[in-house]
């Protein structure tokens, strides 16, 4: 059985739960911020081996993704904006007594939290029957797509609403809709572009694929393209949010698409999502072919926007969408 | 002690010492690095407890749960980054302020 | 165990010291540009030892087409990003470490 005491799997377990408890500790204590942010980026590369070695490997395509990238890099163009000015990032403890009184409320709760966890019952098999015996309805061999698509649509359709939510919320708070570099990219970084896009582009879509399968799907595939479109974003000299055409569809799509299908499954069957089972593998593809464009562009916005800028200038300046230095040299 | 266990203990320290940097700092930045490092506690937690199952497959619905989760505390982490700029830009400084209601 | 997995354990076993390296000239060089240096050693020749362990170990040659692309991946995407790194770090004028 998997959860034998295998010596070297207990040895493995062991150290990368030290690891990852020492990551957490100093990155929380540390006072220098940008070590904190790539302290975090490492400790969500160690929870990516932590998914695996619990057998969630969706889960890690999608942490090393989106946990570890691309939450460390807004974090790293939200401290740039921060410390643009002064660069000493200084933070404070509260005083003493709150000091007191919040550790041992967090003792105890963490205290009673570990207990609780220590009594669980060691099997719990009703859901994993569940879900394997409505397998065959499902109209995909993977149980986390066939859950997260079919089963608990529902929650997967909303959870695009709220990133959409976020999106509209960033683009809200933010100065500027255009981002603009300090200087022009490096052909380096271009050379870059060229070769990994294409690359990007193929292996979003191959995992995309596969998500009926084998781990993989929407949010992985989404994860993989927004990767790509932010170093586009970071080659460009200049990013016009507001001039784009293509995104605020982009944005949308997934949402739409998926609140179609929604109405239709209504108006035809009678039940909100209820997939007739024939096409549950078509519709599924669908919907997350509609969901990946959609998390690549809110991903996209959502980084865009925490990196633009007061001294930027408004939109509507110009028309163009982006400008690449090498349009300007000759060929 | 298997292994399942040990990560969810894991994730109860994690969701402890995220809480405890939550209250105690009062940068904004710092505050959401910690709500991170919780979520990443409670995900440690759920899948761990998906983990319990008695053949070699993994209870599948819990492994969902999680993977909306990332993607949800990855856009919430950029609407909080953007309005703490924002605070920034108006205010100067990256910590709130007690305002006494004029 | 074959021969085949023995070298590819033993190829495996060969891209510790390599990572060890990296890490250790993270943590003790002078200044960003020995890091680099040490932080790709890591990255590229590392890498390139475990790619070569793993397609050895596994015995399937779309596994191995597989590994080798990822690490042919990385190297791109490593170098790239240690100029890019090195070139920033020269535009701000930090200069390389001599020795005193």
């Amino acid at each position: 059985m998997e959860n034998s005491l295998n010596l070297a799997a207990v040895t493995f377990d062991g150290v990368l739960a030290l690891v990852l408890l020492v990551l957490a500790w100093q990155l929380l204590r540390s006072p220098n911020l940008f070590k904190a942010i790539v302290l975090f980026i490492s400790f969500g590369l160690m929870l990516s081996l932590a998914w695996v070695r619990l057998k969630a490997v969706d889960i890690a395509l999608a942490e090393a993704a989106i946990g570890a990238g691309l939450t460390g890099a807004l974090f790293l163009t939200a401290l740039d904006r921060l410390q643009r000015n002064n660069q000493k990032a200084g933070d404070s403890l509260t005083s003493q007594p709150g000091k007191v009184i919040a550790g041992i409320s967090v003792l105890a709760l963490t205290g009673i939290l570990g207990w609780t966890v220590w009594t669980l019952p060691p099997f719990s098999d009703q859901m994993l029957a569940l879900v394997s015996s409505n397998m065959p309805i499902s109209g995909v061999e993977n149980p986390v797509t066939a859950v997260l698509l079919n089963f608990r649509g529902y929650d997967t359709l909303l959870e695009i609403g709220v990133l959409l939510l976020a999106a509209v919320g960033v683009l809200a708070v933010t100065p500027s809709a255009v981002m603009v570099a300090d200087s022009a990219p490096s052909p380096i970084l271009i050379l870059l572009l060229r070769l990994l896009l294409p690359f990007i582009i193929l292996v979003s879509g191959y995992i995309l694929w596969i998500g009926k399968y084998a781990p993989g799907g929407a949010f992985q595939a989404g994860a993989v393209l927004a990767a790509g479109g932010i170093l586009l974003a970071t080659a460009a000299v200049r990013f016009n949010l507001s001039a784009s055409k293509a995104l605020p569809l982009a944005t949308g799509i997934g949402l739409l698409i998926f609140l179609l299908v929604a109405l239709a499954t209504m108006m035809l069957r009678g039940n909100y999502l209820q997939y007739p089972v024939a096409h549950a593998g078509t519709l599924i593809l669908v919907i997350e072919a509609a969901a990946t464009l959609s998390i690549a562009a809110v991903l996209v916005l959502l980084f865009v926007g925490v990196k633009s800028d007061a001294d930027c200038p408004a939109p509507g300046e110009d028309s163009k969408n982006f400008i690449f230095e090498e349009e300007n040299t000759i060929k | 002690m298997t292994i399942p266990l040990l990560y969810a203990l894991v994730g109860v320290v994690l969701l402890g010492m995220g809480l405890y940097s939550l209250v105690m700092y009062s940068h904004l930045v710092r505050k959401i690095l910690a709500l991170n490092v919780s979520g990443a506690g409670v995900f440690l937690f759920l899948v761990a407890a998906a983990d319990r199952t008695s053949g070699p497959l993994p209870d599948p619905v819990p492994h969902a749960m999680v993977l909306t989760g990332i993607v949800v505390a990855v856009s919430a982490t950029a609407l909080a980054l953007a309005l703490a700029c924002r605070i920034h830009q108006v205010s100067g400084t990256t910590q709130l302020t007690d305002n006494e209601p004029d | 165990m074959s021969l085949t997995d023995l070298f590819g354990s033993f190829l495996l076993l060969l891209a510790i010291p390599f990572f060890w390296g990296g890490s250790l000239g993270l943590l003790r060089f002078p200044d960003i540009y020995t890091r680099l240096h040490a932080l790709t050693k890591a990255d590229n020749l590392g890498l390139g030892l475990v790619v070569a362990g793993s397609i050895l170990i596994s015995k399937e040659w779309t596994v191995g087409v597989k590994l080798l692309l990822i690490w042919l991946a990385v190297l791109t995407a490593s170098t790239i990003s240690c100029y890019l790194i090195a070139n920033a770090a020269r535009k701000r004028k930090i200069n390389p470490w001599k020795i005193p």
